[in-house]
């Protein structure tokens, strides 16, 4: 149970304005994905959410409570993987939990082999490849404590079919808890097809550009991807993308 | 074992080679043995002294031991207070590479006159020269932790400490071991040092009586158990490197 309320951010870095006046909600138990061209905020934006800086105005609310400026309240996967290569693997998605008290090493070892990293609990980062570490991180948000998840763009190293399978895993997670989400990705496919809602976001700044519903029902499977519909919904944001170019 | 021989061998023909053209030219141009002994002699009585002067020796691992045991804490404890705190960092750090450029030489008498002649001084000595390496390697490990990483630990919630023990302080360690190598080779030349200064044991009182008696052969006796027992501390923080650092890619460092 977590919404988060966005509330008329603004952030400029060094007088150049990259986030101006956005606001949106992302309800609890929703899955919302941020689209947006790059360099136009998105990750800036999660900095802010995370309380790394603060806004210059506006506020964050999560569960109503204010959580402006205040550290630690969302679970995050950055655009960077961010592993400690000197820990293994397990010990790596366990650094969430392990800052605030007990981690459950046998939950840890489960969702491992779930994302198909079965085997390579003792493996350090070094010793993987980009798109696995990207996975290990992403298992470390999930098994961080806080139940709002904010992903950076967690699936951008993976080849399609992988990222497909990862998508699914995900959406197969999501649902069986329904823990609030907010995903950014470049891939407006991915993007249809994990989330409830679409935010458009424009560059130079960034402001709200449209916000579109996507009403395919779930649980989702890969079908759909290949349907009229789905089709449609591409053409129409990918319009909405290309006027911002 | 089969590879410490494959990448030792070149090093070790070298110093073989050096050894034979020393021999072959002392005997060629006659030199005295007072005035540069052959190898074959510093060795003869580097085997016949050993019951003359291995107490020497055990005294000196006593003080470097002590002495760098000392210096590793303080350097370590200087290094988190710097790190902790930037604005003692930036009263202190120019003092600390100031007490650096104090000639050993000099100060070692004075510490003498202000503590007799006890371990005092002498481990004063060796912790003032082991300090600094540590220290300031260990600095350096800790602000060199990446962005990156202390922004994520930062969004997860930790705790000042939590970001300190967890990320900074195993992000410094390769950096703080290259300053305990350097520390644990200027450890035994600041306990030779310090012997020097008035001790009744030591290699450093070994060597300042041999070169008072012209006995070239045994200062080089003593120049060959110093250079021995640097490369043997030297040796212990490779190990205690190895042990505490197994994440790093195998094969770094190695030449092919
Ligand atoms: N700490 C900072 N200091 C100064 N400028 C910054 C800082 N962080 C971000 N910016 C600027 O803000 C803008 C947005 O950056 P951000 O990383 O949020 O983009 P993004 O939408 O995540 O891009 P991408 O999709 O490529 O990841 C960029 O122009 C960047 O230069
Ligand atoms: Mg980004």
């Amino acid at each position: 149970m977590s919404q988060l309320i966005v509330e008329n951010i603004r952030k400029s870095f060094h007088k150049k304005t990259v986030l101006d006046d956005i606001s949106f909600t992302v309800e609890d138990g929703e899955f919302v994905s941020l689209l947006g061209p790059s360099g136009s905020g998105k990750s800036t934006l999660f900095h802010l959410i995370g309380g790394l800086y603060e806004p210059d105005s506006g506020d964050f609310y999560l569960d109503g409570k204010k959580i402006t400026g205040k550290r630690g309240s969302i679970s995050y996967t950055p655009q960077s993987p961010s592993l400690f290569p000197w820990r293994t693997v397990l010990k790596n998605i366990m650094l969430g939990s392990e800052l605030f008290g007990k981690p459950d090493e046998q939950e840890a070892r489960v969702m491992l082999e779930k994302a198909g990293l079965g085997g390579y609990e003792n493996a350090y980062p070094h010793q993987l490849s980009g798109g696995m570490r990207q996975r290990v991180a992403f298992v470390r948000s999930l098994l961080s404590p806080q139940s709002f998840i904010c992903l950076d763009e967690p699936f951008s190293a993976l080849d399609e079919l992988t990222r497909l399978e990862m998508q699914k895993w995900l959406l197969a997670i999501w649902g069986q808890n329904r823990r609030s989400v907010l995903f950014i990705t470049h891939s407006i496919e991915e993007a249809i097809f994990l989330s409830d809602r679409i935010i458009v976001l424009s560059s130079n700044p960034a402001t709200l550009k449209r916000e579109f519903k996507i009403p395919f029902p779930r649980p989702r499977e890969e079908d759909i991807l290949l349907t009229e519909e789905f089709l449609k919904w591409k053409k129409e944001i990918y319009q909405e993308l290309k006027v911002l170019q | 074992m089969h590879k410490v021989i494959k990448a030792g061998w070149r090093p070790l023909l070298v110093i073989i080679l050096l050894f034979i053209i020393w021999e072959l030219s002392s005997t060629f141009f006659e030199i005295p043995s007072w005035l540069l002994p052959a190898p074959s002699e510093i060795w003869q009585e580097g085997v016949a002294g050993w019951p003359n002067y291995h107490h020497h020796i055990w005294s000196t691992i006593q003080l470097t031991v002590i002495g760098f045991s000392i210096g590793c804490i303080v350097g370590l404890m200087v290094a988190i207070a710097l790190h902790l705190m930037p604005r003692v960092r930036e009263a202190f750090y120019p003092l600390m590479i100031l007490s650096q450029n104090i000639p050993i030489i000099v100060l070692a008498p004075l510490l003498v006159i202000w503590f007799g002649f006890g371990m005092m001084p002498k481990i004063i000595v060796i912790t003032l020269v082991c300090f600094f390496p540590i220290a300031v390697s260990a600095v350096d490990g800790f602000r060199q932790t990446s962005q990156e990483l202390i922004h994520y630990m930062k969004m997860a919630g930790a705790s000042k400490g939590q970001i300190f023990l967890k990320l900074e302080l195993p992000h410094a360690l390769p950096s703080l071991f290259s300053g305990l190598k350097i520390s644990a080779t200027y450890s035994v030349m600041g306990a030779v040092i310090s012997e020097w200064l008035g001790a009744n044991r030591g290699i450093g009182v070994y060597m300042t009586l041999a070169s008072s008696s012209f006995r070239t052969d045994r200062v080089f006796v003593a120049i060959f158990m110093i250079m021995i027992l640097c490369m043997l501390f030297f040796l212990v923080i490779i190990s205690l490197e190895k042990l505490f650092i197994k994440w790093r890619p195998k094969g770094e460092g190695n030449s092919k």
